[in-house]
């Protein structure tokens, strides 16, 4: 497609199921009662003239362009603001309102630069445009009175700049940023001739402030007095491709602007069913990893992992991998191979790498990095409702009374999705916030959590049935519901469960440390406040008894009745852009695509036809046992595709020793991560840029992914994990991912309607997608549950072996910041840096006093299993007792310190609660020196001798 | 760090609905200022951002980020006072003021019948003439 920018029909769409008929410029519009006569012109596929209307904020009718006449009706009103109304006459033409609409234009032109040649938004400028529509000619008042053409430029911001010489303070940033961000970091500085757009306070610059540079604003502004310094930098886009974000499970889509093979900027779409034409700042802006120097380009092998690394052909590194899995296999058997798939590659090549392992190596031992994260979540929602995914689509948010939101921190680790929440909240839900942190949800611009229960890490359990206590002790329960949907005995013996004294508020206060009081009014709060919404994520499920909390939320959502319709239900927010995905396409060792037990005969069978192949019945190891086993020497050989288990799994030290008992280690990555320190191959991969595919959001559905450049590599991901799998001796054919999703489609019954050609023409599709929903379903459990009866499960609280004592005092929990992305990968090779480029640990003032540490003093951060230096945040948004960082920099390395404890079910791992002292520290801990020097080490690529 | 006069000040009008402007009074008052930190406390206070504070603040002149250390007099100059000879008594105004009054313009104290008007502080001086506002100047 060309370059086009969507469509702006001035003022949001009416949600109206009333229809008005009005007449404009003598032809007959019917649109929905709410909207303006402005949009109403634009969906007639007319335009009025306008500067301040845009239509993802509300009109405003500041500029004066979008003038009207109406029959009947006095003087020229805005059209933005004028609603259309049954019979009403507009003439949106007319001598009178092209004089009117010049006489504004003159004013606007008079104080604005005459440089639109040299302009970076030259042909992109809505000014220029406007200027031409209304047949600007001259300007009577000339260029020499006072004007703003003199102002500074802010360009602290690393993705764009503000000039305030081109600005007319017309709003639309500041709107944005309030309305559709949330964020409210802008302001109209001074009144009359002196307003100016000001980021933040009088001192602030656009860095200094509260923006979270989500790119709203940018968005919004008609000329260039705010832009992307690529569009500075390289001009304007001549083409555009829709894409898939590839952060983290909300699936915003874009569309990428090009030029040549050249990646202008990425603009949201605003047809994105997720993000509805919003974005943040990873998804708006941090692609320069794509391009950076540390990307490896050329495949690399060694014999051992102390030699340097040889770059060599595809040809050799392939043949090298295929002759170490063979000569393995016909030593050890298959059941030593294994793999990993990638949750931020696409569903296509997840789907091949895990048959690569299952068809090719013979072995199910296949994994993937949803061990580490939402395990819990497919274990528990199967149980409860029948299947392992969110019961809601993102739009559903628009209808929910009363938020809990529990373990999640939307708005910094879902904030496109973490910005609609608070439109919402702003709008007057309710929300109950369940986190040991003072998130923003608890408290920011113009959000006040109504209930914080900030529970002691380890007690997620004890909260939640404390909770299940008081609705159903005081008779909150939907009991017809229940009747209805639910197993009735499995509900009796639970609803005994929890009745009982030991589970009520008071008794488990001194656990959890919430007050009894807080708990009871938050329960009322959910059972009785209408639509009932459940939001989680990892601080759920990566704990001891994860699998139990998600089971545990299922419970409170029957029980409840909070199942089934919009603005309910349980949602996961899922971490990696296609985590869910991953998940779908049989990533884990016991299951293959469509959620079907390997043991399955039946599932087995219709797989061993297609693929022409014998599967092995059992299931295979799961990542940490695969690292047990090739400590014991039965695991030997292992291909991990784009995740880096070394710096994200949990205890480091172990994950170090069992990759370096492997004798083949095949690391599938864009850069030399850490788990390649260990690496005896490397293949470099690609990024989403550079291939096609489809991602599946936290919402199940299945959106495009499209190539816009060629991959620097030389071949998309699924291109070498087919290679790897012929040169092992399958014969794999496949020519474009379409082929493979249509082997999912025809192996998958969840999946069987879904097409590559109804992925890209943009068509919602939320899995299930099949003869029973051909549309797809963004809602579950509408007329009942999938499994049939919904299942309550006695939810008993363990607490976690990980116990604070007089050696390790303090509870860690860890979690993500908005800048930086999981491990960093990619986020550390842009300019997201600038906010983030050390990770940190928030400590209470107490402690921190009683410590003798002071905000960026380093310390020593010691657990049972290992230590890690950093600096030190003193802040109250962490209880007394606990502290917090992020697990972005592999310098710190903070999972050196968390434990192997993992959930009881599903082995997640329990980064969420670790006992640790922290103490001055004064340089880098002994791992830290060791392990920066084993990577210098591993590290090394042998310079070629030029050819002869 | 947190200012516990201003603390005081917030919490007066703790509640109250739309409380941003009266405790901007209070504060402008109390303070003869509102300043950048004064803004962050406030904003943080009211669950509002920092950037709407200072919108706030910056719109209107009687709140001002840095306190005046002179007296201060209102002269106002706007068209009423204008046409009742306003302009002729600045000259004596100014020189009575020098460097130890501050003179500050406004436009309109609401008493254009009866002006050239001045407001110090809360007194407002109607019928001006030259003696009369070079001795409110010099009382000041």
């Amino acid at each position: 497609m060309g370059y086009e920018p969507q469509k702006d029909f001035g003022t949001p769409a009416s949600r109206s199921s009333d229809m008005v008929t009005l007449t404009i410029d003598g032809r007959d519009v019917t649109v929905p009662a709410g909207t303006s006569v402005m949009r109403a012109a634009a969906e007639a596929g007319g335009e009025i003239p306008k500067l301040c209307a845009t239509d993802n904020v509300k009109a405003f009718g500041s500029c004066r362009l979008c003038l009207v006449e109406v029959e009947g009706m006095r003087g020229t009103p805005a059209s933005c603001t004028t609603p259309v109304m049954p019979g009403m006459k507009v003439k949106t033409q007319t001598p009178k309102l092209d004089k009117l609409r010049r006489g504004v234009m003159e004013l606007y032109i008079s104080d604005h630069p005459l440089d639109c040649l040299t302009c970076s938004a030259n042909n992109d400028c809505e000014l220029q445009d406007q200027a031409a529509n209304v047949g600007l000619r001259d300007v009577r008042y000339g260029y020499e009175g006072a004007n703003h053409l003199g102002k500074a430029k802010d360009e602290s911001n690393p993705y764009f700049a503000f000039d305030s010489s081109k600005c007319i303070v017309c709003s639309r940033c500041v709107r944005a940023c309030d309305e559709v961000q949330g964020t409210f970091a802008l302001t109209v500085d001074g009144r009359g001739f002196a307003s100016v757009i000001s980021a933040g306070q009088k001192e602030d610059n656009f860095l200094g402030s509260e923006c979270v540079s989500c790119g709203a604003c940018v968005q919004a502004c008609p000329t260039a007095a705010l832009n992307e310094k690529s569009v500075i930098e390289i001009g304007k886009p001549e083409r555009s491709v829709l894409t898939t974000c590839a952060y983290c499970g909300v699936g915003c889509t874009f569309r990428a602007e090009m030029r040549g093979e050249q990646l202008v900027r990425m603009i949201p779409n605003k047809d994105g069913k997720a993000n509805h034409g919003h974005s943040c700042v990873k998804g708006r802006f941090a692609w320069g990893y794509a391009n950076h120097a540390d990307r490896i380009l050329k495949p690399m092998i060694r014999e051992k992992i102390d030699q340097p690394w040889r770059e060599v052909s595809w040809d050799e590194a392939i043949g090298f991998a295929a002759a170490k899995i063979q000569a393995i296999k016909a030593e050890s058997g298959p059941r030593a191979l294994g793999g990993i798939t990638s949750s931020r590659c696409t569903n296509e090549e997840t789907f091949l790498v895990q048959k690569l392992i299952r068809a090719g190596f013979g072995a199910n031992n296949v994994d993937t990095c949803a061990r580490v994260c939402h395990s819990p979540t497919g274990f528990g929602l199967s149980n409860a409702f029948g299947t392992s995914a969110g019961t809601q689509d993102f739009d559903s948010v628009e209808d929910v009374d009363v938020f809990i939101v529990i373990g999640a921190n939307p708005t910094d680790a879902h904030p496109v999705f973490g910005s609609r929440m608070k439109q919402r909240l702003r709008q007057g839900a309710k929300m109950i916030v369940i986190d040991p942190r003072k998130i923003d949800l608890v408290k920011s611009a113009h959000i006040q959590a109504d209930h914080h229960l900030p529970l002691q890490p380890g007690t997620n359990v004890a909260v939640l049935t404390s909770l299940a206590h008081v609705i159903v002790t005081e008779g909150l329960a939907d009991e017809a519901f229940i009747r209805e949907r639910c197993d009735w005995d499995e509900y009796q013996d639970w609803a005994r469960f929890v009745s009982d004294a030991k589970h009520s508020p008071e008794f488990l206060e001194p656990v959890t440390k919430v007050p009894a009081q807080t708990v009871r009014e938050a329960a009322r709060l959910y059972a009785t406040g209408g639509n009932g919404a459940i939001y989680y994520g990892l601080g759920v499920t990566e704990h001891s008894q994860g699998s139990s909390t998600v089971m545990a939320i299922a419970n409170l959502a029957m029980c409840t009745g909070n199942i089934g319709r919009r603005g309910v239900g349980v949602n996961p927010l899922r971490g990696q852009n296609n985590v869910q995905g991953a998940c779908d396409m049989g990533s884990f060792p016991h299951e293959l695509s469509g959620y079907r037990h390997i043991s399955n005969a039946d599932a087995r069978a219709l797989f061993e036809a297609d693929w022409g192949v014998t599967l092995d019945a059992e299931p295979g190891l799961r990542i940490p046992n695969m690292l047990d086993a090739a400590l014991d020497g039965s695991f030997r050989a292992i291909y991990i595709q784009g995740e880096d288990i070394l710096q994200s799994d949990p205890d480091t030290h172990h994950v170090a020793a069992g990759l370096a008992a492997m004798d083949c280690v095949i690391v599938h990555d864009l850069f030399l991560n850490e788990t390649a320190n260990y690496a005896h191959v490397f293949l470099p991969g690609s990024t989403f840029l550079e291939k096609d595919g489809t991602f599946t959001n936290a919402e199940r559905r299945i959106q495009p992914v499209q190539q816009v450049m060629e991959p620097a590599n030389g071949y998309a991901d699924w291109q070498i994990t087919q290679m790897l799998a012929n040169a092992i001796g399958c014969d794999w054919n496949y020519g474009h991912p379409s082929e493979i999703l249509a082997e999912i489609a025809r192996l998958t019954p969840t999946f069987s309607g879904v097409t590559w050609e109804r992925v890209v023409s943009g068509e919602p599709l939320q899995w299930p997608v099949n003869e029973k929903a051909p549309q797809g379903s963004p809602i579950m459990h509408v007329d009942g549950f999938v499994r049939g009866k919904g299942k309550f499960m006695v939810t008993e609280y363990v607490p976690t072996d990980e116990r604070t004592g007089p050696r390790f005092p303090l509870l860690l929990t860890t979690g993500r910041i908005l800048s930086q992305y999981n491990v960093g990968a990619q986020t550390r090779r842009t300019g997201n840096q600038v906010w983030h480029d050390e990770d940190i640990l928030e400590m209470h003032p107490t402690d921190a006093e009683n410590r003798g540490l002071k905000t960026g003093d380093f310390a020593r951060l010691a657990s049972r299993s290992g230590e890690t230096t950093l600096r030190v945040l003193v802040t109250e948004k962490v209880a007394p007792g606990v502290v917090y960082t992020t697990f972005h920099h592999p310098s710190t390395q903070a999972n050196v310190v968390t434990t192997d404890n993992s959930d009881w079910a599903t082995n997640c791992p329990e980064y969420k609660v670790t006992a640790v002292q922290v103490t001055p520290s004064n340089g880098p801990s002994e791992w830290q020196t060791e392990y920066a020097d084993l990577t210098a080490m591993a590290r090394r690529i042998e310079t070629m001798e030029p050819a002869e | 760090m947190s200012n516990s006069v201003l603390a005081a000040i917030i919490a007066e009008h703790a509640g109250r609905e739309g409380p941003l402007l009266p405790i901007l009074h209070d504060v402008q008052a109390e303070f003869g200022c509102v300043s950048p930190e004064a803004e962050a406390q406030i904003a943080a206070a009211l669950n509002l951002s920092r950037a709407e504070v200072h919108g706030v603040v910056s719109f209107y002149h009687d709140y001002t980020p840095t306190a005046e250390g002179r007296p201060v007099v209102q002269v106002c100059r706007a068209e009423a006072c204008k046409a009742r000879g306003v302009e002729s008594l600045m000259p004596s105004a100014m020189a009575a003021a020098g460097d130890r009054v501050k003179l500050h313009t406004v436009y309109c104290l609401g008493l254009c019948a009866t002006g050239p008007n001045a407001r110090v502080g809360d007194r407002l001086h109607s019928r001006l003439d030259a003696p009369a506002l070079a001795k409110i100047i010099e009382n000041a």
